[in-house]
């Protein structure tokens, strides 16, 4: 009886497993129990706002301006957003401030004077305060200063706590006490939410802004240690002698930048001729039912994500192009720029053939009739007329795949190599842009050595291209479509 | 009050041509043709003779099938698939639906030319060279300029672009669009043309070119044109047939028609109570 | 004029030459082999993916079958509590190794010395000790007791037995030796050693070593990211596609807007991840490879697929329908609420499903945000270091070992199985809801 139970029900556990516990911000209380007092007061300041608005109609609701709902959200709106907006402010404002008292307190001969090496006594102080230890015996004046930053983080949590709560409940009666039967409640709220709508909109190019402040702050601290020059023309990449002093000599990228070419290269060799063919193909001679099956085809190809085409690309194409290579008496590495090439361009196919699809239907039919009516055959008419006529549409599809190609990271981290190779035979080891910036970051990174700076002096490239590219073949693109609409 | 309009253009015009053409040949003939798109029947029992080198024009009201009937006699209905046709239709008394019969030769014998002009994205001269090249009728060079030469002057357009010929085809005007199409399908030496609404998207001193050149054309050539100016079907045709709601309902000589109609259908369409 | 006549007469019995036939076979071959290029593009795309799908289907079925051994067990009271003290503390640190090693001895009693035993040993899992612990401080009276147990084996036994280490290559080329081999055989012939189906592969926590190793973290992981993403990126998208398509003016601002989020659209996904490295982590302190950020990077990655779905969904919805609201008094916000958004919500669902879809297949941006560390715990918390699934297959692709393919693999296939019902689900969604306005 127990046996069998054991048999069936068995869970291995796995103490031998390093537990690889990882520094955590411990999620302060104050701020969770601040989020549900104003989510209370919110909900609690809909039912009295609405509940006042009927009482003040006294069943007569047409002497109201605006039906009772909208006098709930009303309060409930200034109930939850100036005490939102508070915490906010603060959750952004009070590690800087805490950091700065605290760095006041400590005697003025333990405070650095080069940027560095005080953000490295930051993330002491910040370590000790959250009670990571980095297996040194901390100085004592600095595990004071935790201490201390430990106390003010209290006292400026309870403080938020209060002032919230505070903000909340003002808001609220000031708020009810605001309702009488003419107040616009509606025009109120909807204002506010238009507000929020605006603000809804704009999170893209908050978004955009982010990403290029970000890649541009860390790529100019990067450009103050490696020039500019060196980087865009040097050609060897080597990030791991750059510890051993030769800085400027470590990274060229130029070897960085050919590989990615090289494999896009590839992929596009693969994906173009392909991915074109099939959209003429699907386009102008499949038969409905030969359609509804290639259609779906390419679209899964189109979703699988890319991590299983990595592993493709490592597991199966990499093997079998050695063994083709070696059988034909080639030197194949085994992390061949063809092999991920390949592969990138397999997953690039439906891409290229959905665009070039929309922009093969954009040719209007009257040209086709034309040539037909001159007697020229499908693939005269094909050749002649419908791809010179859908090649802006078609020129547009192929540089957003480009661009999709020098973005593509999971295919060429499994599948191509780290070695920085200035090379243009398909057969060898490449690297790309993608793959050092994967393989550098993994989160954990000081933001002060070259060789995490250099990665975002990598992405900056990366966004820079990418974006060219993407914008250029938007442009084209929307072009052709108003050439014919 | 129409009915005069084109009583009057049938009598202003240089009448004798007509007669000057002595032959009566049917260039072709069309027998029992039924046309269906999907379940649809477009065109019901047609039976048509169009005669060799004269100028034929298919009238009738919008819907009833005179571009399907157009497009049966040099295949183009089989770029559509749901399009399904019954009935004959031989060109020189060869069945064109036949097995052995290839779309693309019958296609450069019987050209067309549409409704809205529709150059190729390409220059001029590429516009017109296009036909003879696939079609191997002429080399590239001397043999090509001469060609191409030769058809845009027949399209009366050569004075206009001779200069401009490696400009793009779509920069010209509308009805130098036309002339650009119909000298394409020229180009190609067809024995048919088929002209649907040629003049439809043009401006009237542009049409009158056309009109002009599809009398001039006349000669070499038999012409099939659809219509909806019964002013232009008296000028520029010597037979007319009218179509009414997939049927034929009446041919005969251009004259005739639009003095004497015989079916009431076609005498009022002329007269402007329907259509 | 009769010049010309001649001319056309002439050109036009071409046609009817053989020089004409034959070109004209020409272009026909020609005709053909542009279509069988078509045919042969598409045939390429098939086949690529019926490799694809049928290699992992092929190398990963096989993690749903674990080699065991069913032994009897001494549970010897000398090994576990040589004091005899029963307390948990005690009992957990018994050398339960020695009762694996015993009750294997017992089925192969020619392995003897220290190097038979080494060998023996390697041919079981760690984790059989750590289960017979668990037993025994679950159940403290199985002390003293026999007691038949299914151990799990070791990688390399699981992978031989399986086939995926060849027999016939010599000893030193192959993870088992030759006496190994000759154990398994033997253990196998008696019913001892033998292959069970098992779901571990799906409901343990991950290892660091393949046979025990799970992919239960990572789908909680998962599911708590894309729970982030969806809880910010449709409130926010659909929000800024309401803002653009209903109420935003057109002006320069709102072009500026729509450019973003186009040219926002394509921006290389690893390039969030660098966003959220120096924005998140380093800037607004969140915390690393925590869940949260990783759900906030990817919402910030589907936002555009978002908006411009839901945009597609909204311009969908007929004029009249909101001249009618209008016309009966609604205010434009509750023209939009009321009846356009509920009219057009099944074009936002499909977009955002297929929005999500591809987030959950995303992996290099959470790469930069440290989700690729090694995680055995099941998050607990939307700030708990946390991992992925495919981030999971990343790393297990990553190790040497034989076994991580077959669970690799087996990821794989949990995450084109989780794909594929998002998909259904959002075609279904497509097709139910079609309207013809
Ligand atoms: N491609 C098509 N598919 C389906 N029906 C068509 C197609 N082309 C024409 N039709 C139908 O066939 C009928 C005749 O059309 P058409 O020949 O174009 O008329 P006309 O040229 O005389 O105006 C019309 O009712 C039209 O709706
Ligand atoms: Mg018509």
């Amino acid at each position: 009886m127990l046996s069998g139970l054991f048999l069936i029900g068995e869970r291995e556990h796995m103490l031998s497993d390093l537990f690889f516990f990882i520094g955590e911000h411990g999620q302060p209380m104050q701020t969770t129990m601040l989020l549900t007092v104003i989510a209370v007061l919110t909900v609690v300041g809909y039912f009295l706002g609405r509940g006042r608005a009927v009482a003040i109609a006294g069943g007569r609701l047409s002497t109201l301006h605006s039906v009772p709902p909208y006098h709930g959200f009303f309060v409930a709106l200034w109930a939850g957003v100036p005490a939102l907006l508070l915490l906010a402010v603060w959750v952004s404002c009070e590690g800087p401030v805490i950091m700065s008292l605290v760095l006041a307190q400590l005697p003025a001969a333990l405070i650095p004077t080069d940027h560095q090496a005080l953000t490295l006594l930051q993330t002491d102080i910040l370590n000790l305060a959250a009670g990571v230890s980095n297996g040194r015996e901390p100085d004592p004046a600095v595990a004071d200063a935790a201490g201390l930053y430990n106390t003010l983080h209290m006292v400026a949590e309870s403080c938020l706590l209060a002032l919230g709560s505070a903000l909340a409940v003002a808001g609220l009666t000031l708020a009810r006490r605001q309702i009488r039967g003419d107040l616009r409640a509606r025009n109120r709220v909807e204002a506010a939410l238009n507000v929020l709508l605006i603000l809804c909109s704009l999170v893209a190019i908050l978004t955009t802004v982010g990403i290029v402040l970000s890649l541009l702050f860390q790529a100019i601290q990067f450009f103050t240690m490696v020039p500019l020059t060196d980087f865009l023309f040097g050609l060897h990449w080597n990030p791991q002698t750059a510890f051993s002093g030769d800085v400027k000599g470590s990274f060229g990228a130029v070897p960085i930048f050919t590989g990615t070419l090289l494999i896009t290269v590839i992929a596009m060799v693969v994906a173009v001729p392909i991915g074109l063919m099939s959209a003429v193909y699907m386009s102008e001679y499949a038969a409905p039912t030969v359609r509804s099956v290639a259609k779906p085809v390419l679209e899964i190809l189109a979703g699988i994500p890319t991590v299983v085409y990595g592993f493709f690309a490592a597991l199966t194409m990499a093997p079998v192009i050695r063994d083709v290579g070696t059988a034909l008496g080639l030197e194949v590495s085994s992390q061949s720029a063809l092999a991920a090439g390949v592969v990138m361009g397999i997953m690039i196919i439906p891409f290229v053939s959905s665009l070039s699809d929309d922009v093969i239907n954009a040719v209007p039919q009257a040209l086709r009739d034309g040539s037909y009516g001159l007697g020229a055959t499908r693939s005269e008419t094909i050749r002649e007329i419908v791809l010179p006529a859908a090649l802006p549409g078609i020129v547009g599809a192929v540089m957003l795949a480009i661009s999709r190609a020098i973005g593509e990271t999971m295919i060429v981290a499994m599948a191509a190599g780290l070695a920085a190779n200035l090379t243009a035979n398909p057969l060898a080891a490449v690297t790309t842009v993608t793959v050092q910036i994967a393989a550098t970051i993994r989160g954990d990174q000081e933001f002060n050595s070259p060789k995490t700076l250099s990665v975002f002096g990598l992405g900056l490239v990366l966004f820079i291209v990418t974006l060219i590219l993407n914008v250029i073949a938007l442009r084209v693109v929307q072009k052709y479509r108003e050439k014919y609409d | 009050m129409r009915l005069d309009n084109i009583q009057m253009s049938v009598a202003n015009r240089q009448g004798p041509a007509v007669r000057a053409i002595p032959s009566v040949n049917n260039k072709i003939t069309a027998r029992d043709v039924n046309v269906y798109y999907a379940t649809k029947r477009a065109l019901k029992d047609i039976n048509l003779d169009i005669e060799e080198n004269r100028v034929t024009a298919l009238i009738g009201p919008s819907g009833c099938g005179k571009s399907t009937f157009l497009r049966c006699l040099n295949r183009m209905n089989d770029t559509i698939d749901i399009c399904r046709i019954e009935g004959q239709i031989q060109l020189d008394s060869v069945d064109i639906y036949a097995k052995a019969i290839d779309t693309v030769q019958l296609r450069a014998r019987v050209g067309m030319v549409f409704q809205k002009p529709n150059p190729f994205p390409k220059s001029i001269y590429d516009n017109i060279a296009y036909g003879p090249r696939i079609h191997g009728l002429a080399q590239r060079g001397a043999e090509m300029d001469e060609v191409v030469r030769s058809s845009l002057e027949r399209a009366g357009l050569w004075g206009e672009v001779k200069d401009r010929l490696k400009e793009p085809g779509t920069g010209l005007s509308g009805g130098q669009q036309q002339r650009l199409c119909i000298a394409r399908a020229i180009a190609v030496s067809p024995e048919v043309i088929l002209m649907d609404e040629p003049c439809s998207a043009l401006d009237p001193i542009a049409t009158a070119h056309i009109e002009e050149l599809i009398d001039e054309l006349r000669a070499s050539y038999t012409i099939v044109i659809v219509t909806h100016n019964m002013q232009q079907a008296a000028r520029v045709s010597q037979k007319t047939a009218f179509f009414h709601l997939g049927e034929m309902v009446e041919c005969n000589d251009t004259e005739e028609i639009f003095t004497n109609p015989r079916d009431e259908r076609t005498q009022g369409y002329i007269t402007g109570r329907y259509g | 004029m009769t010049d010309l006549a001649q001319e056309t007469v002439l050109r036009r019995s071409v046609y009817k030459s053989e020089a004409f036939e034959a070109q004209l076979r020409r272009r026909y071959r020609a005709e053909r082999r542009f279509q069988l290029a078509g045919i042969a593009s598409i045939a390429f795309a098939a086949v690529m993916l019926v490799v694809l799908l049928t290699t992992i289907v092929l190398n990963g079925y096989t993690a749903f079958w674990q080699s065991r051994f069913d032994v009897e067990v001494f549970f010897d009271p000398e090994a576990i509590t040589p004091s005899g003290s029963r307390e948990p503390a005690v009992l957990s640190a018994g050398d339960y190794p020695a009762l694996v090693r015993e009750a294997l001895l017992a089925e192969l009693p020619e392995a003897t010395g220290r190097d038979g035993r080494r060998a023996v040993m390697e041919m079981v899992s760690s984790a059989a000790a750590y289960r017979l612990r668990d037993m025994v401080l679950a159940h403290p009276e199985l002390i003293g007791t026999r007691l038949k147990v299914s151990l799990l084996a070791s990688d390399n036994t699981d992978q031989f037995v399986k086939g995926h280490i060849p027999r016939a290559v010599s000893e030193d080329k192959r993870k088992v030796s030759d006496r190994q081999v000759e154990w398994i055989d033997r253990l196998t012939a008696r019913g001892v050693l033998a292959s069970h189906f098992s779901l571990d592969v799906l409901t343990q926590s991950n290892s660091r070593q393949p046979e025990q190793a799970g992919m239960w973290g990572a789908v909680i992981g998962s599911v708590m990211t894309m729970l982030v993403t969806l809880g910010m990126a449709v409130p926010i998208g659909v929000a800024a596609a309401v803002y653009l398509e209903e109420f935003a003016p057109k002006n320069r601002w709102t072009d500026i807007i729509e450019v973003n989020i186009n040219n926002l659209a394509a921006v290389p996904s690893i390039v969030f991840g660098l966003l959220g490295l120096s924005m998140f982590l380093d800037f607004f302190g969140m915390p690393r490879s925590s869940a949260l950020v990783g759900g906030v990077v990817l919402a910030l990655m589907t936002l555009p697929t978002i908006i411009i779905a839901s945009r597609a969904a909204l311009k969908a919805v007929p004029p009249s329908i909101r001249e009618a609201a209008l016309g009966i008094g609604a205010s434009p916000l509750q023209v939009v609420i009321h009846h356009v958004l509920p009219l057009a919500a099944p074009g936002v669902l499909t977009g955002t499903i297929l929005g999500l879809a591809r987030a959950l297949g995303e992996t290099a941006p959470l790469l930069l945000i440290g989700m690729v560390a090694f995680i055995v715990d099941v998050p607990g918390s939307l700030s708990d270091p946390s991992t992925v699934l495919p981030v999971q297959i990343f790393m297990w692709a990553d190790s040497p070992e034989r076994g991580w393919i077959e669970r690799t693999s087996a990821a794989i296939m949990l995450l084109l199985a989780f794909l594929i019902v998002m998909n259904a689900v959002a075609v279904y969604l497509r097709k139910r809801f079609e309207r013809r306005w």
